[in-house]
């Protein structure tokens, strides 16, 4: 059995605008012990989706359906209760800024202390043990000290380490990391994702990894998802999404990313906004924005959507572009980018 | 911490020296002479005289001041020979209007106050914040509405008039309590009850409504906050997440209300315990107004100032007590 599936996914809200399709008919798979990365911009969807797996869409007017299967529980139709018995212990989360995300009031060790009490039984003594062996692991130096500090006093990658600790501390199956390093300086960027991957090893945690940048995914992912308008437009395996990019939205992403290896060190950007998610373009969704515009099939770009098809081994895109056309356009896109034109 | 607290009472203690200044030389500058209201229509100009004489009226006013500050710290005492009046610390002056110091007068009315306020600081928070903490659970549905609806009709009515609707149709039409009359609650417990009840009720029902709608405020926008997306994420039960999380998060304006509510309370209920003869600070103010009795009217307006200032001080440390970015800062 898959550990997690996710099949069909539809997260709407209302607003007073309109309906917003945050995110639509995204579906994917993860195995224990492999990470899968969902990169996008912004409104992509792709935390909406997370926190769907969370089952932390508890605002009126969301609605979320199609199917969320972990270790075979639907999450989508499960009880409050059964869902609140998973979150933190069977999946767990850490998100972008880690200073927002712990309570500003509580010390750190009785936060961690909570997330033990709310799954196992536990005496004071023995929560507090399991929260200081969990600061050992992720690497907080003096975690006696540390334990019975406010957030306010530890710096932002040591934050981060206290919500993986704490994310970590029940020994859930699922992590999902959510912009995990956004928030971080550049070198404690690095420093959590190589202890999100030791973490990761040790105790065989799958982990979906979201990111705007594909840069960190780069040694990380097993497979990544490329999200654009809350739709998938691109689903490969790692080596395959970095060295044979069919969507023109994933080379464009790809060319974005600063190198420090290439000569030429010009940086691409992608012109234009993200779509609004209310007023979504007809046709394909990215059309607007594509620089692989091809008069031939224009006109099919700006009225029909296109489908999600297989075009290689478990690599699907979503484009009108025939292979070849697709193929012509990232060789030459990527090409540039390397030479600097 | 301890530098701070000593800092915020020096600073308290400044204020109220400048408060008993203000009210000093106001009530000073009235045209009403003290020295002529300390005796009734029997007055003639040589008794007059001898009093402003007695009172200490005749000194400069920085004399006076500085007597009256004395007198608190160190009592005085009026008048000379076989016709003197010893005013004990803390002196807050001598009613000629009722014929004593002013201090056991205060205190004899304080504790009046002081039940009417906690009583309804207890009736109005309680089921203020409980109020608000559902109404922020049900935001955009109908019971929302309805919480925040009559709340604004108890927030709308003055307190005369809901205390006066009460008295009317509770004591005078149906009768079912005896018209209020103010007994401490350890002589007759059942007695103070009954008095009590009325005002208590019409206090909380003008306060409430502040109450819940703050704390609905407070709460909208802390579930908002990524912290309690992270306790939800933990798996906490959606009491534990309200509760320990985001009512603690969003308690510092609650505390800073409640606690000034309180303090300008406790410096007398002034319509509230007319309205029901409550024998309290309020009404000793009323009357001493209606009598221009100065030297009470200066030292319930003293009595009031320090209340708001050791509220303010105590709200400031409980700040502390419950943020510690606070403590540290």
């Amino acid at each position: 059995m898959t550990f997690l599936s996710v099949t069909d996914l539809q997260v709407s809200f209302s607003t007073e605008d309109g309906t917003v399709k945050a995110v639509d008919g995204v579906s994917f798979n993860l195995e224990r012990g492999k990470t899968l990365a969902i990169v996008g911009e912004s409104g992509s969807g792709k935390s909406v989706t997370s926190q769907a797996i969370m089952a932390l869409h508890t605002g009126r007017g969301t609605t979320v359906s199609g199917q969320i299967e972990l270790n075979g529980t639907d999450i989508v139709t499960a009880s409050e209760e059964k869902l609140r018995s998973m979150r933190g212990n069977e999946m767990a989360m850490i998100f972008q800024d880690p200073f927002a995300s712990l309570h500003p009031f509580y010390r750190i060790g009785s936060q961690l202390a909570e997330a033990v009490y709310a799954h196992r039984k536990v005496s004071k003594k023995e929560a507090k043990a399991e929260a200081l062996r969990m600061l050992n692991k992720v690497g907080i130096p003096n975690p006696e000290q540390r334990i019975e500090d406010y957030p306010h006093q530890l710096s932002g990658g040591m934050r981060q380490r206290v919500m993986i600790a704490m994310a970590l501390i029940n020994g859930p199956e699922l992590l999902i990391a959510d912009e995990p390093t956004t928030a971080l300086d550049v070198t404690v960027q690095a420093q959590i994702l190589e202890l999100l991957a030791e973490l990761q090893a040790e105790f065989n945690t799958a982990i979906i990894l979201i990111t705007h940048d594909l840069g960190i995914v780069a040694d990380k992912a097993d497979e990544i998802v490329v999200m654009y308008g809350g739709r998938i437009v691109e689903q490969a395996g790692l080596h395959d999404l970095f060295y044979k990019p069919q969507m023109p939205y994933t080379v464009g992403l790809l060319s974005s990313v600063p190198r420090l290896d290439s000569a030429g060190n010009r940086l691409l950007s992608i012109g234009g906004q993200p779509p609004s998610l209310i007023n979504l373009p007809t046709g394909c969704v990215f059309n607007p924005r594509c620089a692989a515009k091809n008069p031939d099939i224009a006109p099919r770009c700006e009225s029909e959507r296109p489908e999600l098809r297989e075009v290689g081994e478990n690599q699907f895109v979503r484009c009108h572009l025939d292979e070849e056309q697709r193929e012509k356009f990232a060789t030459t896109r990527l090409a540039e980018v390397l030479e600097g034109e | 911490m301890a530098a701070y607290v000593i800092r915020r009472i020096l600073t308290g203690i400044l204020i109220l020296i400048l408060l008993s200044l203000v009210t000093f030389l106001v009530f000073n500058a009235l045209p009403a002479d003290p020295a002529a209201l300390t005796c009734g229509k029997s007055c003639n100009p040589q008794v007059i005289a001898a009093n402003r004489i007695r009172l200490g009226l005749d000194q400069p006013l920085y004399v006076q001041y500085l007597d009256f500050i004395k007198g608190i710290f160190f009592g005085r005492t009026y008048g000379s020979g076989t016709a003197t009046f010893k005013c004990d610390i803390p002196c807050l002056g001598y009613s000629f209007r009722k014929g004593e110091a002013v201090t056991p007068l205060i205190l004899k009315a304080l504790p009046v106050t002081i039940w009417l306020s906690l009583g309804a600081f207890v009736l109005w928070l309680v089921p203020g914040v409980l109020l608000g903490i559902y109404a922020s659970r049900r935001q955009g549905r109908i019971q929302e509405r309805l919480v925040l609806g009559s709340a604004l009709v108890g927030y709308s009515f003055p307190s005369f008039f809901i205390g006066l609707l009460l008295l009317f149709f509770v004591v005078i039409r149906w009768q079912w309590l005896p018209y209020p009359n103010y007994i401490s609650p350890f002589e007759d417990p059942v007695q103070f009850l009954q008095t009590m009840i009325l005002p208590w009720i019409t206090l909380a029902l003008v306060f409430m409504a502040f109450y819940i709608r703050l704390t609905r405020n407070q709460l909208l926008e802390t579930y908002s906050e990524d912290y309690i997306r992270t306790a939800r994420a933990k798996g906490l039960r959606e009491g534990t997440v309200i509760r320990k999380h985001a009512l603690r998060a969003g308690l510092t304006p609650i505390v800073t209300a409640a606690g000034l509510d309180l303090a300008g309370l406790l410096g007398g209920a002034i319509i509230t315990e007319s309205i029901f003869s409550l024998p309290g600070v309020g009404k000793l103010a009323v009357g001493a107004v209606v009598d221009s009795d100065l030297a009470v009217i200066t030292a319930t307006v003293l009595v009031a100032g320090t209340f708001i200032v050791v509220a303010n001080i105590v709200v400031d440390l409980l700040y502390a007590v419950i943020d510690p970015r606070v403590r540290l800062a």
